[in-house]
């Protein structure tokens, strides 16, 4: 099975080197400031192109109902078992949309995870209390979670506080939302989003605590303090293939599919350059990779 | 109407920003694209901070209204808000119009008060108040990384024998005694932890984290701009 995939991959690796190695070519022979367009970025372009066509091969397949096999992912599905204990302790949901600004592709995973647990805290009719750091991502936070409950049947039960601007400091935040969890001792914590310094702080305080907490972030210099202080961690993609997981609907997994179809090739990619570079013949190989 | 509208200006700023990478911004202003979006953005945000004002204030007072446990701490954050905010808004001069209204009824002494300058109270808050806070939260990060690593550390299987001796390893490197330590035992010994344990295992397992988090970040924005992922409007 390995194997055919990875005779259907060679055509479009080789497809790609040899269109970087002709736009590479074109690129150094001419003045980057005289084109149109940017010619050195154009291996860029080439990727984009064969991740796109996979990721939307897999959907219309996913969409033709092609039975598509996603892993496991233990930490999301520990989301709603999490919600289902602080329903049966009578205890609020804390859940963090990390601390960076919506700008950031990690909060907006976030905030399509937080619509999920929205959706079960409304049908449980538990508490759910979602503290931010940004304006922008407070509006945003508001609509889904709104949205969430409405779709549940369940607007009056929405609190617009549920949702709420805390400090647009860093450490203010983090000292706001620790009181929070020692006050309203939360029987759930999840951190989905961009983390730094404070990861610990507000882990180390949910498990003192007594929360069942799980963290997902792509930052991998604050995943050690979450894998030391949380029950359950997502690690880089797995926080971005939550939302379609928790979904469960197949036309959001296809993307999923055709994400670790274009990670073999990165895979084969690394390792051809692994060989060339290791005998000393992989200048050429290299300059492909070296997007201005 | 409330779908169809979001969906569109996501698909067509989305492919905006996408083509214009590729595009040289000498040449088509499409190249700049980026850098205007950004722009437009710290505008929208700067709106979108009385939403954030409007929140903290309507959920502590309702807190202090009601007198629920520590409302005088949510007073004072109502009162902090204010008094940061307030004097670093107001003018500090007499050249517009309304700094012309304001020092007409209140004396100029004031001036340097106002605003955001090092005399100003904005500034003395921020210095004294704010700042030695702030220190002080991220200086109990230590306590929490010892409390944190006494359970990461603890030798209960295989796997985490081996994270307890690399961990105490990387450790001894990292301090200018531990490294004299390590150094009894072989010369060669801190720079071997650097090259394999930090430089080999490490990297490859972060660079495999972070390629893996593209590639989803990628994955999610396609998703995002065709229309497909939904999940951030809540549908």
């Amino acid at each position: 099975m390995i194997k055919l995939k990875a005779i259907r991959t060679l055509p479009v690796i080789l497809l790609t080197i040899t269109m970087s190695l002709i736009l590479n070519s074109q690129a150094f022979a001419q003045n980057f400031g005289d084109s149109i367009f940017i010619l050195p970025r154009m291996t860029v372009l080439i990727f984009l192109v064969i991740f796109s066509s996979a990721v939307l091969l897999y959907t219309k397949w996913a969409k033709a109902g092609k039975e598509l096999f996603v892993r496991k992912i233990a930490g999301i599905d520990a989301v709603e078992d999490a919600v289902g204990r602080a329903t049966e302790m009578g205890k609020p949901v804390l859940f963090i949309p990390g601390i960076s600004d919506v700008d950031e592709i990690e909060t907006i995973a976030g905030i399509s995870i937080l619509g999920r647990v929205a959706r079960i805290t409304a049908q449980y009719e538990t508490p759910l209390l979602v503290p931010v750091r940004y304006p922008m991502v407070l509006a945003a936070s508001q609509e889904v979670t709104e949205q969430a409950y409405i779709e549940m049947g369940k607007a009056d039960s929405y609190d617009k506080d549920t949702v709420r601007y805390v400090a647009g400091e860093q450490f203010a935040f983090t000292a706001t939302v620790n009181g929070m969890m020692m006050r309203e001792q939360p029987a759930a914590c999840i951190y989905m989003g961009g983390f730094f310094a404070e990861s610990l702080l507000l882990a180390e305080t949910g498990n003192a605590a007594g929360a069942i907490q799980i963290a997902g972030t792509a930052r991998p210099e604050q995943l050690p303090f979450f894998i030391a202080a949380c029950d359950f961690t997502l690690m880089g993609e797995e926080l971005y293939a939550a939302s379609s997981y928790l979904s469960h609907e197949p036309l959001l997994l296809g993307g999923l599919k055709g994400q670790d179809f274009v990670k073999i090739i990165l895979v084969l990619i690394i390792l051809v350059g692994t060989f060339l570079v290791t005998f000393d013949i992989g200048d050429w190989y290299l300059n492909l990779f070296n997007i201005p | 109407m409330r779908t169809t509208v979001p969906l569109i200006i996501a698909f067509l700023v989305g492919t905006l920003l996408v083509v214009s990478f590729f595009i040289n911004p000498e040449r088509i202003f499409i190249g700049d694209a980026k850098d205007v979006v950004l722009q437009w953005m710290t505008i929208v945000g700067g709106f979108a901070l009385v939403l954030g004002v409007v929140s903290i204030v309507r959920v502590n007072a309702r807190a202090v209204k009601r007198k629920s446990e520590g409302w005088f701490f949510k007073l004072m954050t109502i009162i902090s808000v204010f008094a940061m905010a307030i004097p670093a808004m107001l003018p500090v001069s007499k050249n517009s119009v309304g700094g012309s209204i304001f020092y007409s009824i209140f004396p100029d002494s004031w001036m340097p008060l106002l605003g955001t300058s090092s005399s100003s109270i904005y500034d003395w808050l921020f210095n004294y108040v704010d700042a030695p806070m702030m220190e002080t939260m991220f200086a109990m990060l230590a306590f929490y990384i010892a409390s944190a690593a006494y359970r990461a550390f603890r030798a209960r299987s295989a796997e985490a024998t081996l994270l307890l001796l690399t961990a105490t390893l990387v450790m001894l490197w990292r301090v200018p005694m531990g490294e004299a330590f390590l150094r009894l035992f072989s010369e060669n010994l801190p720079g071997y932890i650097n090259t394999y344990v930090m430089g080999g295992f490490n990297v490859a397992v972060q660079r495999g984290i972070i390629i893996g988090a593209a590639l989803g970040a990628a994955s999610m924005s396609l998703r995002i701009i065709l229309g497909i992922e939904r999940t951030y409007m809540g549908k």
